[in-house]
């Protein structure tokens, strides 16, 4: 999460000790722990007023509770895990792809100075390319499936990883990369034994980039091509006008992204505490 | 630019240079079907028969750019505002971040399918979905500015008396500007891919209706001279914005 509550940046109320009068502290650590959640509790009981009432019966909202119908019966026959599994797949393996052509390289780019300028040009004239325009040349090369949405994911995560990687070891200790001079080690060696384990820290923070990445591509490819996966299962509930399905696949769709990118900040937090780094 | 750096940029053109010739070498002897990859000559027939006087490519050029440009301004402004109201009450963020926090990771073209059901296939309805993914990064940002404010300058705006609007515009959006600009930075790239996608599936004219529509037709030449050009836009907006980053930063590097 981004924010830290730094208590003392606040404005519009002095910092001298103003208790809260009234509650006791487990009145006031119950309203900590609820005020999260008030917010989107009020939006969702006025969405579900405004359509039970002003939009009854429309073809393009439904009520929150609806969907939640709607989201119980794609748990129950299985669609949920399977369109659910097919977009995961699609972007871990795309993410895999990516990430390991974009460390490799970015390894490569950061130890030799020379490489890293040659590349300049290359690199800066195919990276603003947008990932979406790629969707239908891979169409066009691998028709509709798995294959054209993890090649598409491979080229979105790719730039980024290969640039964090990149800036990661122009990071790495100039001392540690004379010991591997003075022991001779081949430019191989020097990349898995002393490269690699430096930069850890730092690739895990590109990764979990790479996994915010990877999960909104996936779901972009099925929403504008791929008949596949959790946007397929969205785009066709809203073309069938049943939207009580739809939103029920919006929320779901919010709840995994969510849980992946949550996950993929735990992992990181958790490596760079295992290498030791303060991250 | 001294010697030194003429022949970097020249060295490493050489290298594109080298990959355009593997393009064309692969193209030609056929390694590569020209169905997927067609010859570079053809690419830029292409380009420059829909960049000439009456082509369509650059009509579809000035629609995605006008698109783009249009939800990222919308999206700035309103997530500077939105950003700035929330940062500077301690009490709303704590009670909204977490549900910013949340929406966040949700990709922007998920929205795709609610808003065509609730707008229809209109241009307003990209335009919408636009702003409301580009939104993001902006608010965000905009709020950690605040959040990030050093707490001796609030402590200064508390003695001089400022009220919440003047220590809004004197001393938190000022504060905040690296990050907004980084934020809107970020967000210039999500409008260029929410309006390619949103053109693609509303069928609004574009580059991304083009390039579907080309490869649709096995057109490769077309597709790649569309891919060329959004990348020419994703190139310029994003050189654009850098260059404005660091002429409106000049004041925080002494």
């Amino acid at each position: 999460m981004l924010d830290d509550h730094t208590p003392s940046a606040e404005y519009g109320k002095r910092p001298s000790g103003r208790v809260g009068p009234g509650l006791g502290r487990h009145g006031a650590a119950a309203r900590a722990l609820l005020r999260p959640w008030w917010f989107p509790s009020a939006l969702l009981a006025l969405f579900e007023l405004y359509t039970r009432t002003l939009a009854k019966g429309s073809d393009s909202l439904a009520p929150p509770s609806a969907a939640l119908r709607a989201f119980a019966g794609a748990f129950t026959d299985g669609s949920l895990f399977q369109a659910t599994a097919f977009t995961l797949a699609s972007a871990a393996l795309g993410l895999a792809i990516g990430a390991t052509l974009g460390v490799t390289l970015g390894i490569a780019l950061g130890l030799s100075k020379r490489a890293a300028r040659l590349s300049v040009v290359t690199v800066e004239m195919l990276r603003p390319v947008p990932s979406v325009a790629l969707i239908p040349l891979a169409m066009l090369v691998f028709g509709f499936g798995l294959r054209m949405e993890f090649s598409v994911v491979a080229f979105a995560t790719f730039w980024p990883m290969l640039l964090l990687t990149q800036a990661a070891v122009a990071q790495v200790d100039a001392r540690l990369l004379e010991v591997s001079q003075v022991l001779g080690l081949s430019p191989l060696q020097r990349s898995l034994k002393i490269v690699l384990p430096a930069i850890v820290p730092r690739l895990f923070i590109a990764l979990r980039l790479g996994v915010a990445v990877s999960l909104v591509v996936a779901v972009t490819v099925e929403i504008a091509a791929n008949p596949n996966g959790m946007g397929y299962a969205m785009m066709i509930a809203q073309q069938s006008l049943d939207p009580a399905l739809m939103l029920a696949w919006l929320g779901w769709i919010g709840v995994v992204g969510f849980a992946v990118n949550a996950a993929a900040l735990r992992l990181q937090r958790w490596v760079a505490r295992r290498m030791g780094a303060v991250a | 630019m001294n010697p030194a750096q003429r022949s970097a940029w020249l060295g490493s053109g050489a290298v594109f240079a080298a990959f355009v010739a593997l393009w064309w070498a692969a193209s030609h002897a056929g390694w590569i079907s020209r169905v997927f990859l067609p010859t570079p000559e053809a690419t830029l027939a292409s380009l420059h028969e829909g960049l000439a006087s009456g082509g369509e490519l650059i009509a579809f050029m000035l629609a995605t750019t006008a698109r783009m440009l249009q939800g990222w301004l919308l999206a700035s402004l309103m997530g500077v505002a939105l950003g700035a109201l929330i940062g500077v009450s301690p009490t709303v963020r704590a009670t909204l971040q977490p549900t910013l926090e949340f929406v966040r990771p949700l990709p922007a073209s998920a929205l795709l399918p609610l808003a065509i059901a609730m707008f229809g296939l209109s241009p307003g309805m990209v335009l919408f979905v636009v702003a409301f993914g580009a939104l993001w990064p902006v608010l965000l940002a905009t709020v950690h500015g605040f959040a990030a404010v050093e707490p001796r300058l609030v402590e200064v705006a508390h003695c001089l008396q400022l009220s919440r609007a003047a220590f809004v515009w004197k001393i938190g959006l000022p504060n905040a500007l690296p990050d907004i600009l980084a934020g809107m930075r970020l967000s210039m790239t999500v409008s260029l891919i929410v309006a390619v996608v949103g053109e693609m599936i509303a069928s609004q004219p574009g580059l991304g209706q083009a390039i579907l529509l080309a490869a649709r037709a096995f057109r490769a030449s077309e597709l790649f001279a569309g891919i060329a050009l959004l990348g020419v836009i994703g190139f310029v907006s994003n050189a654009l914005l850098s260059l404005a980053e660091r002429k409106l930063l000049n004041w925080q590097s002494p």
